[in-house]
């Protein structure tokens, strides 16, 4: 370990950083605009839900590498083929687990929203979607930890955020970089994790300090 | 249009089916890799995960570990092994097997945990020895899951077995980082499809596999364990518990 390197390149290694969690917030909010009303119809047509599920599936069982390279002649090394790719895999768990989370919303409280008079939009927003946050938000914490992961394979076309520092270790034979990378990458996904977590204990108070139903 | 023609041409070019760096022995190759660093990881995670399980020790660990393994970069976990280990086969085995491990763990000591309570006490009521009850009944109850374990190592060990071309080993991953030096996009295009269907195949056979070895009587609840599965963690526990 090489800290006069670390201290040379700390400017470098700060706007890797940056683009690495540009990466990964850009994949999420696209993944998630997608991934939403999709579940959300997914919901409301239950008949949708398997091709959804099996097609998000398919393309999630596509290795990422191979996801990056297939799009190379379309969209050349550049940032749009990693946020393609990197969106795509945002997608199943983010599907699966809004739908999952809105079917587990007990009937009991479904009918009593109606009987109270929520309209369909409003008792979604008000009252479903509370109740499946947990679960919504156990799928974006893996969608999070596993973008944070992919995207420094996207250093193979180029980019890579901090995954860039594994290419550069590479080429010069010199483990600092690498240690460097991996060490930061690791440790922005575990903070992004427990950073949401903290946001679901905020988002509900209600599940706070033992059950509450 | 064009491309598409050149791709189909550098699919049925004879040249690109013979020899040492022809499809079949590239192919067979990443085969190697992957069922080698597979069967490695389930030796290693199997025995571990069971004990765990049965004895209900290291739930933390168990449950935690696959989620702290989908945050390892792959890429530079090969990298950092090969500067450490030198140029050989062994840092590519070590990488693979390291990120097959978490998978197999968390979903095998689930699926033991998740026996009933009361099936495990009627087992040892009956009789049974704690090696029969895990033999006997907690393993064929958790086989769903077990195997979901297996499925998502050995599909995620298929993909990353690509990196091994990095290193300037064999394997499909030498059309695509090859054809990435070259800019020659159909070579390119073309070994991507083929990890993509490797993948694929892997998934789907192991699914077969699956409908094989899990009992009978759990084939229904196989379905949506196997969905669970996929996700192997927090999700699947978190939305089978709402």
């Amino acid at each position: 370990m090489d800290w006069g390197w670390v201290q040379d390149h700390l400017g470098e290694i700060q706007s890797l950083f940056f683009q690495h969690a540009q990466f990964t917030l850009l994949a999420l909010v696209y993944g998630f605009a997608i991934a939403f009303p999709l579940a959300l119809a997914a919901t409301r047509w239950p008949r949708l839900y398997t091709p959804i599920l099996g097609l998000t599936g398919i393309l999630f069982t596509i290795p990422s590498i191979a996801l990056f390279m297939l799009m190379m002649p379309f969209t050349g090394p550049t940032a749009t083929t990693c946020l393609i790719a990197l969106t795509i895999y945002t997608l199943l768990v983010l599907v699966r687990n809004t739908v999952e989370g809105l079917k587990g919303v007990p009937r009991e409280v479904r009918e009593a929203a109606e009987a109270m008079g929520y309209r369909r939009f409003k008792q979604l927003f008000r009252v479903e979607l509370p109740i499946a946050l947990p679960v919504i938000i156990a799928g974006i914490r893996i969608a999070v930890v596993t973008t944070i992961g992919l995207v420094t394979i996207t250093a193979l076309i180029g980019f890579g955020g901090l995954g860039a520092l594994f290419i550069d270790g590479f080429r010069q034979a010199f483990g600092t970089p690498i240690i460097v990378g991996f060490a930061l990458s690791v440790l922005f996904a575990v903070a992004a994790d427990l950073a949401l977590v903290g946001v679901q204990r905020l988002l509900t108070p209600w599940a706070r300090g033992g059950d509450s139903r | 249009m064009t491309f598409l023609s050149e791709l189909l041409a550098w699919f049925t070019d004879p040249l690109n089916w013979q020899g040492s760096s022809g499809i079949p022995i590239r192919t067979w190759e990443h085969i190697q890799y992957s069922v080698a660093a597979t069967l490695i990881a389930a030796l290693i995670a199997l025995p571990i995960a069971l004990y765990l399980g049965h004895t209900g020790r290291g739930g933390l660990l168990a449950i935690n570990i696959a989620n702290i393994g989908r945050a390892i970069p792959s890429l530079g976990l090969i990298i950092m092994a090969f500067i450490l280990l030198g140029l050989n086969i062994t840092p590519v085995m070590i990488a693979l097997v390291a990120l097959a491990i978490p998978p197999i763990v968390t979903n095998t000591y689930i699926g033991i945990r998740n026996v009933n309570r009361e099936v495990r006490d009627a087992a040892g009521g009956m009789g049974m020895t704690g090696w029969q009850v895990l033999t006997q009944v907690e393993i064929p109850v958790a086989m769903p899951l077990i195997m979901a374990g297996l499925r998502t190592s050995a599909v995620q060990v298929v993909a990353t077995a690509t990196l091994a071309a990095y290193l300037s080993f064999g394997g499909l991953g030498r059309f695509l980082f090859d054809g990435l030096a070259l800019q020659d996009y159909e070579q390119l295009t073309g070994g991507a499809l083929l990890i993509a269907a490797l993948s694929l195949i892997t998934e789907f056979l192991l699914a077969r596999v699956q409908t094989v070895v899990v009992p009978k009587g759990l084939a229904k609840r196989n379905a949506t364990a196997a969905v669970d599965a996929k996700m192997s963690g927090k999700a699947g526990v978190a939305s089978s518990g709402a």
